[in-house]
């Protein structure tokens, strides 16, 4: 252990600490612009800066390490006109629109702004005038409003290993661009999102389509339609005030009926058919020396990123569509005849965690019900902004049901919304499937939590399957190298290319570290053992529709309805 | 009157720079022979004994530097020889490697065998292509004799950024990546060059290491200035009457080498201001050219050392005017990394041409003042906090340049 005071206050910590850790645990809050809890140090926007005694220079609180006796002083005068010189220089080169920002009230440069009672910046307002950048259907950029704190590159490059984007330039030019100055669509961009949660300020941000919505609510003639995925409810009380996880199911439907939605229904229902769907696949394979390891296919940010990076593994990728393209391909066939609605009048809009559902719905091939199967996706954070703008009080809001036909759902479409919950509630089904004997106790907890990778080996009658679950997509490269090169040892891979999975979503509210992941986590597995069925075969509605509309699991409807093809997306990438 | 004294330049002019023998007749090699009959940490011990600090610039102690290298464990350890002379006005690093490249390979080698390590880099200024021919030619020669032993050199070019003379963007780039400084600590003693204990050292450093092996650390102590020993080779530019180069005792004064072995400012013209150690220099005025060209003696000042360039300004000049150039200079060569030198310098530009332009007023200097001062003590790495020197020297010394051009 180190001693060391800091503002007068005598401590000891462990070796190696730096000065902002060794400040935060006696409660001495230092102000950070450029650090992330989950990231590498970077000690470039300088903002927390400090006083040690015996040094000229005053030294970055983040990168830092204390030493014995070290006296560290992080208020004085000194301190506080550098660190106010340095944000009013930030400011300076910063668009002032607060007002009109996607981040308004959420943004670290304003936090500070104020905190610093930042008032008549010396330094005159100019702004560099690029730009913004709207090529993806799912996330823009706007890079006049970046702070260059690089938190977004180490994203992309370190913990997605896309690499799409970067920096160019250098001195007072120098900004983070997609790959080669390209447009961020040209980039191996895979729109998961992930910049997004890493960005202390408005630089980045999902493509807002909340207009579309209201004008769809506006016109009598059309029947919205809407499906919420499973990851949204633990996060989407955080949007209105809420703790993690404190959005009951059946209020957040009460909410979306008094925004103007005419039937809400559930992409948990088909989550429980894709594991009919995908786990039958998954035998289908092992039984007939299909192509193995089978990679589950619910994450279009892996999609992309497959389609980009591992064009050679397409075979691998399960050909079922995700539980949203399931979803609006059944919607304007199946339920629209059982609800008697002309399909044409059905505006289907989906609910999201996820920036990249965003382009998937936009994909080309994604119109097997005879018209655009998914016509709208709206982030978590789109709902909640819908829901503040409607000043709905959630504490006193009455529970609604969900809409018949395709509004049912099990614990086991609701764990897909965390990293190994398709892999679990897959096992779930198949072990059943496979041995005909009744599984006592459901909980595969091995496939659970946040770690990049897991791995565990089922016993099906003999068979031992083994499966990897992977999230974060540099931990998807890592499985996806050993399956390039003939050495994994796996039969079925869950990939999730967000970290901690779609609760971690690049639509979900912006999450400045993995600990608010881990909650909303916990919060899945609260939501699970609360169901009363948690094993998706058992889904009467499921069962409803194999009876009555796609008869058997990969049979002629299904195939048509429910499964796709993946193409290669020829991309250049670094 | 002030003497030269020649110890990095011992050989220059005196040898074919690219004929090994020459050098190996006039002594060469025999250092590195020498040391390799040493105890490692004698040799560090001897090298620390003279006190040699740092040319570069930093003024680290040298032996303490190396002994921080060599007693971390690790399975690769690096030299590298900083051989990007970016400071505008400095030449003296073309000259040695020009001039006698042997006496830097042999000890950057000398190095390599104190710390324990058996690969050398020299890291040359983009904008000396001609130095690179006669630097690998040297580094042909000395393998072909066998001298280097196991001790393997390398050159790597810059690209012309001047950041990378700060010794972590040199090991960025050189890793090739962007050319940035990385945070301090780990120290690249500790954590350098692919993450391995890597001394850098300055080209003039390296040149003195023989001849300290060869003579010892205390009669190495005894020359010049006590806490900065040894000589510096000095380049003269602006307007003095000699313009040229000169090595000299760091006990040797400002006024000493100006109007002594400068030959005084040109033209009949009176003195107005000298800077110091490159374009981050401080200005020194009239009234400080007593000061030795040592390390503290400057530092005391509020001047640098800095590289040696010794810029001589005569009473023609407009302060306003010279520094404006410097701080364009800085808004270019700003890596962009930290964001107080990022915007800093080029806020600190838009300041200066402002009162250049006639535009400016009492607040635009106080805030100049108050950004140079933040600048100074808040950016990551040495151009940032070096590059306010200029523009606070001369509001210091040199005000009524400011005030006159005030609206």
């Amino acid at each position: 252990m180190i001693n060391v005071t800091i503002d007068g206050i005598k401590t000891s910590v462990p070796e190696g600490s730096t000065i902002l850790k060794a400040a935060e645990s006696i409660g001495v809050k230092i102000p950070t612009l450029c650090n992330h809890p989950d990231q590498a140090v970077k000690g470039n926007c300088r903002v927390c800066v400090c006083e040690v005694e015996g040094s000229r220079l005053l030294s970055a609180a983040c990168v830092m390490p204390v030493w014995e006796g070290m006296v560290v002083k992080t208020r004085t005068p000194k301190v506080v006109e550098a660190r106010k010189t340095i944000l009013e220089l930030i400011l300076s080169n910063h668009p002032q629109d607060c007002l009109n920002c996607i981040r308004n009230q959420n943004c670290e440069l304003q936090t500070l702004a104020e905190e610093y009672f930042i008032r008549d910046n010396p330094f005159s307002q100019k702004t560099r005038g690029m730009a913004k950048d709207y090529s993806t259907p799912a996330i823009f950029r706007d890079p006049d409003k970046c702070i260059l704190c690089r938190r977004c590159v180490e994203a992309c490059s370190v913990i997605q290993s896309v690499n799409a984007l970067g920096l160019d330039q250098r001195g007072h030019h120098a900004m983070v661009v997609p790959t080669m100055g390209w447009d961020l669509i040209d980039s191996p961009c895979v729109m998961c999102g992930q910049c997004i949660h890493a960005c202390p300020v408005g630089a980045i941000g999902e493509v807002e389509e909340i207009d579309k919505l209201l004008a769809a609510i506006a016109d009598p003639d059309t029947v919205v339609v809407t499906q919420i995925a499973p990851a949204v409810r633990v996060a989407i009380g955080e949007e209105v005030g809420l703790a993690t996880g404190d959005m009951p199911m059946d209020v957040f439907a009460a909410g979306l009926r008094q925004i103007g939605f005419d039937y809400v229904l559930h992409t948990n229902f088909t989550a429980d058919l894709t594991i009919l769907e995908e786990g039958n696949e998954l035998l289908k394979r092992l039984k007939e020396g299909g192509t193995l390891p089978m990679f589950t296919s619910c994450s279009p940010g892996w999609i992309n990123f497959c389609e980009t990076f591992y064009p050679d593994l397409l075979d691998n990728l399960s050909t079922c569509k995700s539980p949203q393209q399931m979803f609006g391909a059944l919607a304007k066939t199946y339920w629209a005849e059982k609800s008697n609605i002309d399909p044409a009048k059905i505006y289907s809009v989906s609910i999201m965690p996820c920036t990249a559902k965003k382009y998937e719905c936009s994909r080309p091939e994604m119109n097997d019900s005879g018209f655009r199967d998914v016509d709208l996706v709206l982030t978590t954070r789109e709902i909640g902004r819908l829901f503040r703008m409607s000043g709905i009080d959630f504490n006193k809001l009455a529970g609604s049901h969900f809409d018949s036909w395709m509004g049912a759902y099990t614990g086991a479409a609701v764990i897909f919304g965390a990293s190994g919950g398709v892999m679990e509630a897959a096992l779930r089904t198949v072990y059943e499937v496979v041995t005909g004997q009744t599984l006592e106790n459901v909980n595969f907890e091995v496939t659970r939590g946040i770690q990049g990778i897991k791995e565990a080996e089922v016993d099906l009658n003999g068979t031992v399957v083994k499966v990897a679950i992977a999230n974060g997509l540099s931990n998807a490269r890592q499985l996806m190298d050993e399956v390039r090169a003939g050495t994994s040892p796996y039969h079925f891979i869950e990939i999730m290319a967000c970290p901690g999975g779609c609760i971690g979503g690049g639509g979900q509210p912006i999450t400045k570290s993995n600990a608010k992941r881990v909650e909303r986590i916990n919060q899945i597995y609260v939501e699970d053992e609360a169901c009363e069925i948690r094993k998706s075969h058992e889904n009467p509605e499921v069962k409803a529709i194999y009876e009555e509309f796609l008869h058997e699991p990969l049979g002629h409807q299904s195939h048509h309805l429910l499964h796709t093809h993946y193409t290669a997306k020829n991309k250049k990438t670094l | 009157m002030a003497e030269e004294m020649r110890i990095v330049l011992r050989n220059y002019g005196k040898i074919d720079p690219l004929n090994i023998d020459e050098y190996i007749a006039a002594g060469g090699y025999k250092a590195l022979e020498k040391a390799k009959g040493m105890n490692k940490i004698d040799l560090i011990e001897e090298v620390k004994k003279s006190n040699l600090r740092g040319r570069g610039g930093a003024g680290f102690n040298c032996g303490q530097k190396w002994f921080f290298a060599y007693q971390t464990n690790a399975d690769q350890k690096y030299v590298v020889c900083n051989a990007d002379e970016g400071e505008p006005g400095t030449y003296k690093d073309r000259l040695i490697m020009q001039g006698d490249p042997q006496s830097v390979l042999e000890g950057m080698a000398v190095c390599g065998y104190a710390i324990g390590a058996n690969k050398g880099f020299i890291y040359c200024r983009g904008e000396y292509p001609y130095v690179v021919d006669i630097l690998n030619q040297a580094i042909d020669q000395a393998k072909a004799k066998g001298v280097l032993g196991d001790f393997d050199i390398e050159v790597r070019m810059g690209a012309g950024a001047y950041v990378c003379g700060e010794e972590t963007a040199l090991i960025e780039s050189i890793e090739g990546h962007r050319g940035e400084p990385r945070f301090k600590p780990p120290f690249p003693g500790v954590e350098g060059l692919w993450g391995k204990p890597t001394i850098i050292n300055n080209v003039e450093t390296f040149a003195n290491i023989p001849v300290i092996v060869d003579k010892g650390g205390d009669w190495y102590a005894a020359i010049g200035a006590p806490s900065y020993p040894g000589t510096k080779v000095l380049t003269l530019t602006g307007d003095v009457n000699n313009k040229t180069f000169f090595e000299v005792p760091t006990s040797t004064t400002i006024r000493e080498v100006v109007y002594g072995l400068g030959g005084g400012v040109a033209g009949g013209k009176k003195f107005k201001a000298v800077q110091i150690g490159g374009t981050s220099g401080g200005f020194i005025p009239e009234s400080l050219l007593d000061t030795a060209i040592s390390f503290d003696a400057m530092s005391a000042i509020g001047a640098t050392l800095g590289s040696g360039a010794v810029f001589v300004m005569d009473e023609s000049r407009d302060m306003v005017d010279v520094v404006s150039k410097i701080t364009k200079f800085f808004e270019h060569e700003s890596c962009g990394k930290c964001a107080p030198c990022r915007e800093g310098t080029a806020r600190m530009n838009e300041l200066v041409g402002k009162i250049k332009g006639g535009k400016g007023s009492a607040a635009d200097i106080a805030l100049l003042k108050k950004l140079g001062g933040v600048m100074s003590i808040a950016c990551l790495c040495g151009l940032g906090q070096a590059a306010p020197a200029p523009v606070l020297t001369t509001i210091g010394h040199f005000a009524a340049d400011y005030e006159d051009k005030l609206v």
